[in-house]
């Protein structure tokens, strides 16, 4: 006999039953199908109809099984009986955890809202959570965008109505020539790898603008290894060789862009810098052809790009374009000055700009569709400048990210490849002007007892008027958000409540509640002091300086230990989500999209879903909006219940698909009972086509314009106008002046006159311009590990197994200066602190920067691993080098070490030195340090196998 | 000690591009979740959550930097799994008959009934490719997926190996390689396939698609090293003029 006898079941039963749903195990929210076997999960796959992955299913979304199957999953929910951070737990029933809730949130809410922080982490709820905590009352709410990557929401909005990612993408159809800038292998994981190869099938050029040259950059056709902080100095350099050649768009520039509007000339003077504007508020430009300024919604304006005018009333004006041009022409952004900081060569910027230009303006593209743009005017063809960028966390993570992030939008405007064939396309529900979007809520006056905000939390100021600040002028919001210290912090900042609850400032809080962060471990800069806050006691009372903490999480996290009540959370595959176009939904750039999660296994423990739990607290506090008037819940089906019958204005809920009571309605539409049983049999999501002459120029096309209204996402068809110059930074620039009614106090003064700015700058990251960079020579940054990105968690059996450790990378040229070889351990040192790490070198990074992988490393116990994992014993983080707070100031300040604008946390300014762990002790203590105390684990954790054979299979034969 | 076929009706195998892909192990995770309940089953993992866990994989991403002529540095991603070679030597080298190669599609198989875990195959195998599970004490290896490509309970569409079907890169294709018209004969010719390590002469099914030239240079879709001046006289603002009197 041999094998060929074998007998083969080729058509084995895989399923019972096969399941949509959307993946959550990273934030790019794929459609998957899971193959259900008697309950059991046999294999996930990626769902083909699905707008978002089209089929495909990364590594994370593979090992979904692995994640709802871990050890470290919690199984009840717990009472802290032991001190704060030991880990020891009581387990209490449901009823008695959510009465301890309702307890202590109903005595805030009954004397003081604000004493209450909600925070949630990465979760996809946040049209619930920031609703939730809006009928509450406290005005202290966000998720974690303060320390991801506000700078490019915040940058984008403010300059183009929309944002990287979420709200746009590349037109990877039809792009010719593609740069990346700072994706450290992030956001938008199987989207972007789909797309890159499109463009490399296409021979498009691909340039990857990274300091480290793993994942996509590995594939790139050129890769420029930027010194990290410097890619405003690079793109602003790439403007300026665009202006002085002429490649630039001056027609789409007039008809898109605020260029032409006219600045006020008046130094010294409240007005100054602000735009000029007619009777009835109307923004002026000077007509070429008749000599005088006309407003620039006159259908026949012939504007006026650069000189000096005078308007009637004696007021002197000059064009937006003739400012930015001044700007950007000026030598200190020429090629040869910027080479050195950039450590980019002049001639590869004077190349890459031809490049670009090149491509634009004599390779663009045009598709034969008509279409109208907001003027009236019919255009017979849509024509594309082939050139589309994308850029996310290492420009974000920059003090000077805002400005670097609308650096890269103006270098799309002027070449004018925003939302044309082959440029950047927008993606539904945006682009929304960035002035009819709400601004933030919680002055004084709107924080009263037993009363909800009446608005919702984060926003977007237009001015120092929409500041959120205590009758003292200082921060009403403990995270600091809206205050002068970050006036444009549009998603708040997560990053710094535990040390501003801890010391007080700008006042204590009773509760800290939150969802789904990992702020004990790697979502926190600091770490060791920031652990040390959480079980900080007041001298005299001997209370802990954060009161209560309640936190709710699907796994046996390191934050779990410090918090006082847990609430366990379901995983994924277990629950009701909705991907919410009141959110972040799903739309790609032909259509508008969004989805839900359904349950496709039941909890065989006794964890709940937090968004249930937290409709279900509501309803115990009888928060307005929760509760019916007879006091019973509104949502008595809890989340479910919630996303259907949810309306946020007349007709528009949390899904826009099969609205209406029959269910044929879209965008608008009375709640329709059945709508989530039609989501489920359409796959999970909705997905409506943008009509053909609507899918470019959207900003301003009239079509598009009229389709976004009838659909609810945007209030009226007013187009948005590109904003080359930010008004509204002009204004802050001008309180710190003097000037207004809202004053900055004099010790943020200087900063907000600084770094407040209408065209970008580049300024050097604060990190290290506060130190010696002779001392401290290296830059330190954390990429994303594609297997890994946003499953941070170890537990998981499978990848744990690609990426169980890791190792601080560095320039093979440095390890050679410093005799140190591959595996050798090394000290690693900032201003904060010091870690003792092993290393690998590497060829492809930028000679000045070391780097590792983020979120690997792990705490002794938490996660339910072995003790000996190298997780725990060599795995590390490199938060401990970053300190949360930037050096005290000459008024004895510490400021958020962060951008000064938008508040985003400066993960990447960190400056460090290395140092070789002497020869001899290489082999003595071979762990990783900092070390923490093992923390216990919770009563009832699942079990930990020492072998896993998983299978699930029709006649179960293994 | 086990014979191969003289020939095989088709010749079933994959297609890797290196030129795109990220390295992102997909292919490996999306193989191993497919397997664990397949033909294999189960894909053991040893110490899953100790200091080593150790698991069966039939496909695994390398990654490696290498030096270009030029200087500069490049990273490559190397996916490998079984090749399914022609001239297997897992399979002449079986004494038990348990490895062998089928004639109907090339695919190379373990019977497990068969094997007695003696490891012959994955010594004779230059490549790397067998996964010996300790616990079950056999071989296991690639499989092609072949309780996926033939099954009738699954759409015509789902009918790839895992790894293909859920590259988010599509850096990876599934085909009759033995047909000179199949998409990926003519994808092979058409980027200059090659085989791994030719020199071992086992005529591996599966190849590999070389990166392509850069887009760099002479060679690249832009031919631009810099940009003139506006106008020499006027300067950007004296064009601007010109511009905006047209």
């Amino acid at each position: 006999m041999d094998g060929s006898q074998h007998p083969l079941e080729k058509s084995s039963i895989i399923s019972d039953k096969v399941d949509t749903t959307t993946c959550y195990m990273c934030a790019c929210r794929c459609g998957i199908k899971v193959h259900l076997l008697d309950g059991k999960i046999r294999y996930i796959e990626g769902n083909p109809n699905h707008p978002v992955n089209k089929g495909v299913l990364c590594a994370k979304g593979s090992a979904g099984i692995m994640q709802h199957y871990s050890p470290a999953r919690l199984s009840k929910p717990l009472r802290r009986i032991g001190e704060r951070g030991a880990g020891e737990f009581e387990e209490i029933e449901w009823d008695e955890a959510l009465s301890i809730a309702t307890a202590w949130l109903s005595s805030i809410r009954e004397t003081d809202p604000k004493r209450l922080a909600f925070f949630t982490g990465r979760d996809q709820s946040q049209a619930l959570t920031s609703w939730w905590a809006q009928q509450f009352g406290t005005p202290n709410y966000a998720a974690h965008g303060g320390f991801c990557s506000v700078n490019m929401a915040t940058g984008g909005v403010y300059t183009f109505g929309s944002a990287f990612w979420e709200f746009s993408e590349p037109d990877w159809d039809n792009t010719k020539y593609f740069l990346m800038l700072g994706v450290a292998e992030d956001h938008d994981s199987n989207p972007i790898k789909m797309g890159l190869s499109k463009l490399k099938n296409r021979g498009a050029k691909f340039v990857s603008v990274n300091p480290i040259q793993t994942g996509y950059s590995a594939i790139a056709d050129e890769w420029i290894g930027i010194t990290p902080g410097t890619d405003g100095l690079f793109v602003m350099s790439l403007m300026h060789e665009l202006l002085r050649a002429g490649k630039i768009d001056v027609d789409y520039l007039i008809r898109y862009t605020n260029a032409p509007y006219l600045v006020i000339q008046n130094p010294g003077e409240k007005d100054h810098g602000l735009f000029a504007r007619d009777s009835k508020d109307q923004e002026l430009c000077w007509d070429r052809a008749r000599n005088k300024a006309v407003p620039f919604t006159d259908a026949t304006l012939k504007p006026a790009m650069k000189g000096s005018f005078e308007l009637p009333d004696g007021v002197k004006v000059r064009p937006v374009f003739e400012l930015l041009a001044e700007r950007y022409l000026d030598e200190q952004y020429s090629p040869d000055l910027v080479a050195s900081q950039t450590g980019i060569k002049p001639e590869t910027i004077r190349r890459i700009a031809a490049e670009i230009a090149e491509v634009a303006f004599e390779n663009e593209i045009t598709i034969n569709q008509p279409w109208t743009d907001w003027r009236g005017q019919k255009h017979e063809k849509m024509i594309g400048r082939p050139v589309a960028m994308h850029a996310m966390r290492g420009i974000s993570a920059h003090s000077n990210g805002f400005h670097t992030c609308r650096a890269i939008h103006l270098l799309q405007i002027l070449l004018g490849s925003i939302d044309c064939p082959g440029g950047l396309r927008y993606k539904a529900p945006y682009p929304k002007g960035f002035n009819s979007l709400p601004k933030p809520t919680g002055h004084p006056d709107q924080i009263k007892p037993n009363t909800p905000l009446p608005g919702p939390h984060l926003g977007f100021v237009q001015g120092p008027e929409d500041l959120l600040l205590d009758n003292n002028n200082g921060p009403m919001r403990i995270d600091k958000a809206f205050s002068w210290d970050a006036p444009m912090a549009s998603h708040g900042m997560m990053h710094t409540i535990i040390t501003n609850a801890a010391k007080g400032d700008p006042y204590k809080i009773d509760l800290l509640f939150m969802y789904m962060a990992n702020m004990a471990w790697n979502s926190s800069m600091n770490t060791a002091e920031t652990i040390s806050m959480l079980t900080a006691k007041d001298e005299s009372s001997g209370d802990y300086k954060i009161p209560k903490i309640i936190y709710s999480d699907a796994f046996y996290s390191e934050t779990v230990p410090y918090a006082d009540l847990i609430l366990p959370d379901t995983t994924y595959l277990e629950r009701w989500d909705c991907i919410s176009m009141l959110d972040r939904p799903i739309s790609d750039a032909e259509g508008a999209a969004d989805g839900i999660r359904h349950p496709v296994v039941q909890p065989d423990r006794d964890v709940r879903p937090f968004q249930d739990v937290l409709i279900d607290i509501g309803s115990r506090l009888g928060l307005p909006g929760l509760v019916k008037e007879d006091g019973s819940s509104r949502f008595p089906e809890g989340y479910k219940d919630y996303i259907t019958n949810h309306e946020r204005m007349p007709g528009v809920g949390s899904l826009a698909g099969f609205r209406g009571e029959n269910g044929k309605e879209k965008g608008k539409g009375k709640p329709n009972k059945n709508q989530l049983d039609s989501y489920i049999e359409n796959g999970c999501f909705w997905y409506d086509k943008i009509p053909k002459e609507a899918r470019y120029f959207r900003h301003a096309n009239a079509s598009y314009l009229d389709y976004a209204t009838k659909m609810g996402f945007i209030k009226e068809a007013t187009p948005i106008i590109f904003n080359l110059y930010s008004e509204p930074q002009q204004k802050f620039k001008l309180s710190a002046q003097g000037h207004g009614r809202y004053i900055p106090p004099d010790q943020h003064k200087k900063r907000i006159e600084k770094y407040f700015d209408p065209l970008p700058i580049w300024y050097e990251p604060f990190d290290q311009a506060a130190i010696d960079t002779r001392e401290y020579p290296l830059h330190a940054l954390t990429q994303r590990p594609a297997a890994m990105y946003h499953s941070w968690g170890s537990q998981n059996a499978w990848l744990r197994q690609i990426h169980g450790t890791n190792r601080l990378y560095i320039p093979e040229e440095l390890a050679k200066a410093n005799n140190i070889i591959d595996e050798d351990w090394v000290f690693v040192s900032s201003r904060k602190g010091r870690i003792k790490v092993r290393v690998k070198l590497m060829k492809g990074v930028n000679s000045k920067t070391i780097w590792t992988w983020n979120g690997i490393g792990k705490r002794t116990g938490a996660w339910n691993l072995d003790d000996n994992a190298k997780e725990y014993t060599e795995g590390f983080l490199l938060n401990h080098l970053i300190d949360d707070l930037l050096p005290t100031n000459e008024h004895n300040y510490n400021y958020s070490n962060s951008d000064p604008i938008t508040g985003q946390a400066a993960w990447f300014d960190v400056r460090v030195k290395i140092e070789k762990v002497p020869s001899k002790e290489q082999n003595e203590d071979t762990k990783s340090q900092p070390q923490f105390n093992r923390v216990k684990l919770p009563p009832t954790m699942p079990n930990r196998p020492n072998i896993i054979k998983y299978t699930v299979n029709k006649d179960d034969i293994k | 000690m086990t014979a191969l076929p003289q020939n095989t009706k088709t010749k079933l195998g994959l297609v890797i591009d290196l030129d795109i892909c990220v390295g992102c192990h997909a292919c490996s995770v999306n193989c191993k979740e497919w397997n664990t309940s397949g033909y294999h089953a189960p894909m053991t993992d040893t110490a899953p959550y100790g200091a080593d866990p150790t698991g069966v994989w039939f496909n695994r991403v390398h990654a490696y930097e290498i030096q270009r002529p030029a200087g500069e540095s490049q990273t490559v991603y190397f996916p490998k799994s079984c090749l399914h070679c022609e001239d297997a030597p897992c399979v002449t080298v079986c004494p038990t008959g348990a490895s062998y190669k089928r004639e109907e599609d090339g695919i190379v198989l373990v019977n497990e009934d068969l094997c007695i875990g003696c490891k012959l195959c994955s010594w004779a195998c230059p490549y790397g490719a067998r996964e010996y599970d300790s616990s079950e004490g056999v071989m296991k290896k690639c499989t092609l997926c072949i309780d996926k490509i033939y099954n009738e309970n699954l759409p015509e569409e789902s009918r790839q190996p895992a790894c293909v079907s859920t590259c988010p890169a599509n850096a990876r294709h599934f085909g009759d390689l033995g047909d000179p018209d199949s998409d990926v004969s003519k994808m092979v010719k058409s980027r200059g396939g090659y085989d791994l390590m030719p020199e071992q002469n086992t005529k591996p099914v599966n190849k590999y698609l070389p990166p392509r030239t850069r887009q760099m240079g002479p060679n690249s879709i832009t031919s631009k090293a810099k940009l003139e001046d506006a106008s020499p006289d006027g300067g950007f603002l004296g064009w601007l003029d010109k511009v905006l009197s047209d």
